[in-house]
This record gives C-alpha cells, structure tokens and sequence, in this order.
C-alpha cells in the first residue's frame, strides 16, 4: 500500500531535500517540485520557505502559487507551512520597517521578535493547542528545531485556530492549525524523530486520492 | 521555557571520509561521515558540522555527495564550511541538503559575500566562522586569521564580528587558535567579548578537554558549544556532556 501524495514546492533556492526525505520516512509518496499541476493534484502540499518574508512572497507569485494554494484551501485540501512558508499565511511581514503583504490566510501580522539573541536558532518547547491534532500524543517536554528573527505574535482577537506558541524573548505562534491549514514556525524536518512524529500525525491526516 | 544551548560535534571531511582518528562507537565505519553523522544524532548531537578539508577541486564534488546522503538519513540541521568561495557554491551546498553554510577565509577576502549569500538565502542559513588569535597589537586583543590562522588579517576580532552581522550573518562561530587542539578549555574571553558584540547567536570552538568546559563557554555566554576531537576519539560523550550541563542549571535538549 502507498501513502499519500505530498509535494514539496520548489520556488526557489534552499534545502528541500531534508523535507522530502522526512516524509517519506513517514510513509509519504513526496516529490520536490515546482510542478503547479502536481502542487494541486496531490494529497498534500507542504510550502517551505526559508529567509526573508518579501523574497519568499516574490517567490510564490513568480511561480504562480498563491492561487493554487487559496484554491487547494476553499476545496479543503491541506497544506503545511513551515517557517517562512508559514509566515507568509498570514496578513503581512514588516522587515526593516517596510511591510509586505502576504496571502491573508490568517489575521495577524509578521514581525521581529523582541529578543535580546536574534535568529532564535535551536530547540525550544511548544506549547501545544488544546484541540491540536498535530502535536497529539507528542512529549510536552519535547523540543523542536527552531530558526528564524520574524514571527506572528499573539494579538488582541483571538484567531480562530488551533494556535501553538512557543517563547523567546516573548510569547510567538510556534503553529496553527484550522481545518484543512496547518503550519508551523519550526522545522519538523529538522526536528529528529520528535519532528518525524509531528509530521506523521499531518500525514495521517492526509486522505489519499482527495 | 527557552531555547537550549546546543553541542555541535564537528567532522573533518577529506575527500569524502573522515581521516582523524574516531573510535568513539563500535559496528561504524569510522571513515564514513554519514555513518558518523547517524552516529552523533543518536547520541543526542543538537546540529552537526562538516569541516571540508578536501584539497583537490576535483575532489570536492564527493563533498557534495556526501551532504546529500547525510541529509537522507540525518533530520537534524546540518552546516557545512570550508572551501566556501561563492555564492554558488552556498548555493549548491544548500541544495545538496545543508541547512547552513560557513564562511570564513573568503568573507574575509571579499565580505560582500556574506550580504550576497544573505540576500538570496536568508541569513538564517549563512554562518561566519572566525579563526582568532591574541594579539597584543588588536584593541580588543585578539586579531583575526585566515587559511586556518596560517595568515594574519587586518581585522580586530570585534570589528570583524560586528561587520559581519551587519553583512548579514546570523550566527558567529568563535574558533580560538591558540585553545584549539589543546583541550585546555574554551577561550572564554572572546566568547563574552563577541557575545557582547553582537546579537546573533555565539558557537564556541577550540579547546574543549574536560566535562566542565562546556558549561563554562556556556556561561561565558556561548549559545552553542562545538567540539571535535573529544568526541572523535571518545575521551567524552554527547551523554555526558548534556547531563553535565543539565546538572549545571543549563538548558539542554
């Protein structure tokens, strides 16, 4: 029996491999592809992202993505973010004072952590949402890779997710899940077998052939 | 809770295998790095690090070979440094599978590279590693070195950090050259001098012999710890190092 298909999308440089082989080893058919087609067509799709906000949105529409992923999300087909793939769910990202916006997905706004070493890079917990599915059965105690300066902070109205956070310097989104969106500011790719677990629980999730 | 401190073994490669002595482990292919890499992630390393010392150009592309079969069966983050001269080369080590990269000689010889690298890639993922050496004759006391600190720069240790996290660096790695190989302990003074310089998170490196060097560069101010020898030849495990520094009041995963 194969797993579900998930495709990495590839819409610039940096390491997806690690991605791709993470989910394979989770039982997933994954592929790395910038293939809009395929992005649409499989089970699951996980948008990376690594570096600066405005470069990743720049990405995404020079190969089109944003629609496709709007498109997958209104039809509830889920789709990962990871680090800045995640950032770029929400409202907007501020980086040097100047903001970007992003696809709106979530309301709340991108920015720099109040913390006296930035990136926040290395393992930290994460405090799980109540009704999370993708920490279920996940170690409290456990920590996950993590490595970035911009997050979304908690704000005034509460989002209407799941929403897990995590600390430095102040309290920040650490994930977020609402129906088929799921997303998280730590690299569960990069997280040893407890990031391995955590993308289990996603790509179970995932019904084949949706 | 907060982020732990990280210990980062660090693996000499030469064309593809690993040439100082590990005995560390039984049923591994002491040569093999990725077989060493699987090694260190079960024992507990936080991230790992690939000092290419392949001389050769020809030879390099077993670097890359090995980053991809590393990055196949190891899911903690990975750095690669050593021979780093371009952007593409950052470029092409990222898409091999390495989650940082770290440049050292050839940021010092052109440091617009670090803002090139950061530019395109984020820098999350672009490492400043420094060889530093006192120097009575460098404000801070210490001067910075290249070529594995066989040449002498211009640079004072804090104004060279500093340069290159406003380039765009996001982590500074503190080689000691006078600690290094000596197992005497961490350099302490130049981790809180760069600790104090800059934002961006501190590894220290060089000199770690004994259990409580570790805890001290941590207390010095180091957000990371890295070694190589000590673990290579077995004298300290990963294990002992993490309890010794939880049972220190240190943070660990």
């Amino acid at each position: 029996m194969t797993g579900p298909s998930v495709v990495v999308l590839d819409y610039g440089s940096g390491n997806l491999r690690s991605a791709e082989r993470a989910l394979r080893r989770v039982g997933a058919v994954a592929e790395v592809t910038s293939d809009l087609a395929a992005a649409r067509r499989c089970d699951g799709l996980v948008v990376p992202g690594v570096g600066a906000f405005a470069a990743c949105m720049q990405g995404l529409e020079d190969v089109g993505a944003p629609g496709m992923i709007r498109d997958r999300l209104a039809d509830g087909r889920p789709v990962l973010g990871i680090c800045v793939g995640m950032q770029i769910l929400f409202d907007s990202g501020e980086e040097h004072g100047v903001p970007t916006k992003g696809l709106g997905l979530l309301p709340r706004e991108v920015r720099r952590l109040q913390a006296d070493v930035l990136p926040h890079m290395g393992w930290n917990t994460v405090v799980p949402a109540e009704r999370s599915a993708l920490f279920a059965g996940i170690d409290p105690a456990a920590r996950f890779y993590f490595v970035h300066s911009f997050a979304a902070v908690p704000g005034q109205r509460p989002l209407d997710a799941a929403v897990s956070t995590a600390w430095h310097g102040e309290t920040f989104v650490a994930a977020v899940e609402q129906g088929p969106l799921t997303a998280t500011q730590f690299h569960p790719e990069k997280s040893g077998d407890i990031g391995a677990e955590l993308l289990a629980n996603w790509v179970r999730g995932l019904r084949r052939g949706s | 809770m907060s982020v732990a401190v990280r210990v980062i073994p660090c693996l000499d490669v030469d064309a593809g295998r690993v040439t100082k002595g590990v005995r560390f482990l039984d049923n591994v292919d002491v040569g093999d790095p990725v077989a060493l890499a699987r090694a260190y992630d079960a024992e507990g390393a936080d991230e790992l690090v690939f000092y290419d010392i392949t001389a050769s150009s020809s030879a390099r592309e077993t670097t890359y070979d090995v980053v991809r079969r590393t990055a196949e069966q190891v899911f903690i983050p990975l750095t690669v440094g050593g021979g780093v001269r371009s952007v593409e080369d950052v470029n092409r080590l990222l898409r091999a599978g390495a989650d940082k990269v770290s440049l050292n000689t050839a940021a010092v010889e052109r440091p617009e590279l670090l803002a090139e690298a950061a530019r395109r890639f984020g820098s999350q993922c672009v490492v400043l590693s420094v060889d530093t050496r006192r120097s009575v004759s460098a404000p801070s006391g210490f001067e910075v070195t290249t070529h594995g600190g066989r040449r002498t720069t211009e640079w004072d240790l804090l104004d060279w950090v500093r340069r290159g996290e406003e380039l765009g660096a996001g982590e500074v790695v503190v080689n000691a050259m006078d600690a290094d190989g000596t197992r005497d302990g961490y350099d302490l003074e130049s981790i809180a001098l760069v600790r104090a310089a800059v934002g961006v998170p501190v590894v220290a490196s060089g000199g770690a012999g004994t259990l409580p060097h570790f805890a001290a560069a941590v207390r010095a101010g180091a957000d990371a710890v890295l070694a190589a020898s000590v673990f290579h030849f077995g004298t300290l495990r990963m294990a002992e190092v993490k309890a010794h520094l939880r049972d220190a009041d240190i943070l660990i995963r």
